[in-house]
């Protein structure tokens, strides 16, 4: 790996060197690294671009890294992974993309994962989007994820997008059997002119299926952001959606819920609060000696934490 | 050390005039006590010492410099400090993180922890929670004296400590200004209607109508003060 490789991974999945554990690393459109271990096996695909990866049963407190980078201007980049989860598994994945573009075309990526996770498994799921560069070319991530979950699975989701990604649209789609559980917690910052969608849907058909889904997004400048929140409840269940958006310059928001209760025990809520820094924030970090600027940006990290 | 002249403030719409040409002096390492009835101008008076109003009139002389035009993060710098009588609520920031940024510096859990248990929180429940609506009022009022004394400033101001705290703790919280008082050199400046408050300050300061009406020793002020209590308006029965 490069210096400018070894930057951007650290950028998106906090590592410097390679990994432990199980990993796949993917630069440029192909795979530069790869390691499988006795309960997770990481295979390239046959009929399309992209790999498959099996968890055995039982695994537990093993993870698995796959970050992809793109330092190639006007590449474009779609690929598939697909991750069988064994029951009663419990690990964490660490996935995330990070695009560095000094040229003037557009570099993409378009990662479509898809997760089916069997009976009583516990997922972590880690995805962190990046980009800079120094080039006038777009950046652009729209990330797609599925997840299918048995009974009594578990899936906790964590989505970060802060920097330098010009257009992303992320779709986000569960099934839940009986018992099955998501949280999602996503984070955004957009700045410049940058656009960033995001559409979840999920569908609680299990009995006691739940769901809890929370962004967070902050939308400086003249970006925009766009969330959705889908969830179906069709049977007993519960579901809550939140969107928390901090609006700053001439950014907007807008937060789109979709609650569809199909089912008498079906519970569904949506909160969403939209508006720019209470002044009185600012105002009393001012109080402890910050600058505004400094009060502004300490609100912002903490929100976006 | 503190001096106001001639300070006003009035409401830029109505003309109304809230503070009415204050003079006061406070001197150093005293514990003076602000009270007087809801509406008299005690609240905005703190808010202009901090900087968070500016008087419409008048000068703020801190340490002998003219401030009436700083910033309140100058004000801040150069040693004063507020507590807010309704303290302000956070998404995503510590009760950890308000403490480390009053103090100015990385603070240890030990530290953390003297702060809070000063103010009767358990550092180990409370040194991780959000600053955000899931505390009650009286948990966040705490963390905010918590917060002023990790400041340790030549000037402390405190808007309405006791409102909200339970009666237990506010023994606890009259310990907690007596021992502020003798071991910070510091001044306080502390906006109440608690007897028990007033009863350990150096001074009292009466505001009412937005004009001091009475200053002078606890001594002389606390036993007037309580023998006055004026007949609430009778407005309607008199029709």
């Amino acid at each position: 790996m490069d210096e400018l490789q070894k930057h951007m991974l650290d950028e998106i999945s906090g590592i410097h060197e390679i990994p432990e554990g199980a990993y796949n690393i993917r630069s440029n459109g192909t795979s530069i690294g790869r390691n499988s271990t006795a309960n997770i096996q990481i295979d390239t695909k046959k009929d399309k671009p992209g790999i498959d990866i099996h968890i055995k049963p039982g695994t537990v407190h093993e993870s698995v890294h796959i970050p992809v980078i793109l330092s190639e201007t006007g590449l474009t980049d779609l690929v598939y992974n697909d991750f069988y989860i064994g029951e009663g598994a419990d690990v964490t994945i660490v996935a995330g993309c990070g695009i560095h573009n000094c040229g003037n075309q557009k570099s993409q990526h378009d990662g479509i994962h898809t997760f089916y996770i069997e009976k009583n498994a516990k997922v972590k799921y880690i995805e962190k989007h990046y980009g800079e560069g120094e080039g006038t070319g777009e950046r652009v991530l729209n990330p797609q994820t599925i997840v299918y979950m048995e009974d009594g699975s578990y899936m906790d989701m964590e989505t970060v997008q802060i920097k330098g990604v010009d257009s992303t649209v992320r779709v986000t789609k569960a099934k839940l059997k009986a018992d099955a559980k998501i949280v999602i917690r996503e984070k955004i910052m957009t700045h410049g002119n940058q656009t960033a969608e995001t559409n979840f849907e999920v569908d609680l058909d299990g009995e006691n299926s739940g769901a809890d889904v929370v962004s967070r997004s902050v939308a400086k400048n003249t970006s925009h952001q766009r969330f959705l929140s889908k969830i179906n409840g069709n049977n007993k269940c519960n579901g809550h959606t939140e969107c928390d958006a901090i609006i700053m310059d001439h950014g907007s928001v807008s937060a789109i819920p979709e609650l569809t209760a199909n089912n008498i025990d079906a519970s569904l809520i949506h909160e969403a609060a939209i508006g720019k820094i209470a002044g009185e924030q600012i105002t009393k970090l001012m109080t402890l000696g910050l600058t505004e600027a400094e009060a502004e940006a300490q609100i912002i990290s903490g929100f976006l934490k | 050390m503190l001096e106001l002249r001639n300070v006003c403030f009035q409401v830029d719409n109505e003309g109304k005039e809230i503070l009415n040409d204050i003079n006061l002096t406070i001197d150093e390492e005293k514990f003076i006590a602000i009270t007087g009835p809801n509406g008299g101008g005690k609240s905005t008076l703190a808010k202009i010492i901090m900087g968070i109003e500016k008087p419409t009139s008048g000068k703020i002389l801190f340490n002998g410099e003219d401030i009436t035009e700083v910033s309140i993060t100058e004000r801040a710098k150069k040693g004063i400090s507020f507590a807010f009588q309704q303290p302000v609520r956070f998404k995503g920031i510590t009760v950890r993180d308000l403490i480390t940024l009053a103090k100015g510096e990385k603070i240890s859990k030990e530290e953390a922890c003297e702060y809070l248990s000063e103010v009767g929180l358990c550092a180990n429940d409370y040194i991780d929670r959000e600053v955000n609506a899931s505390l009650s009022g009286g948990e966040i009022k705490r963390i905010e004296i918590a917060t002023a004394m990790a400041r340790k400033s030549q000037l402390s101001i405190f808007d309405e400590p006791e409102a909200g705290i339970d009666i237990w703790s506010f023994n606890n919280l009259i310990r907690v200004f007596e021992k502020l008082h003798s071991q910070t050199k510091g001044s306080l400046i502390i906006i109440s209607h608690q007897e028990r408050i007033l009863n350990i300050a150096d001074e009292i300061i009466v505001i009412a109508d937005g004009q001091v009406t009475e200053k002078g020793k606890k001594e002389d002020i606390l036993p007037k003060l309580l023998c006055k209590s004026k007949e609430a308006c009778k407005f309607y029965q008199k029709a």
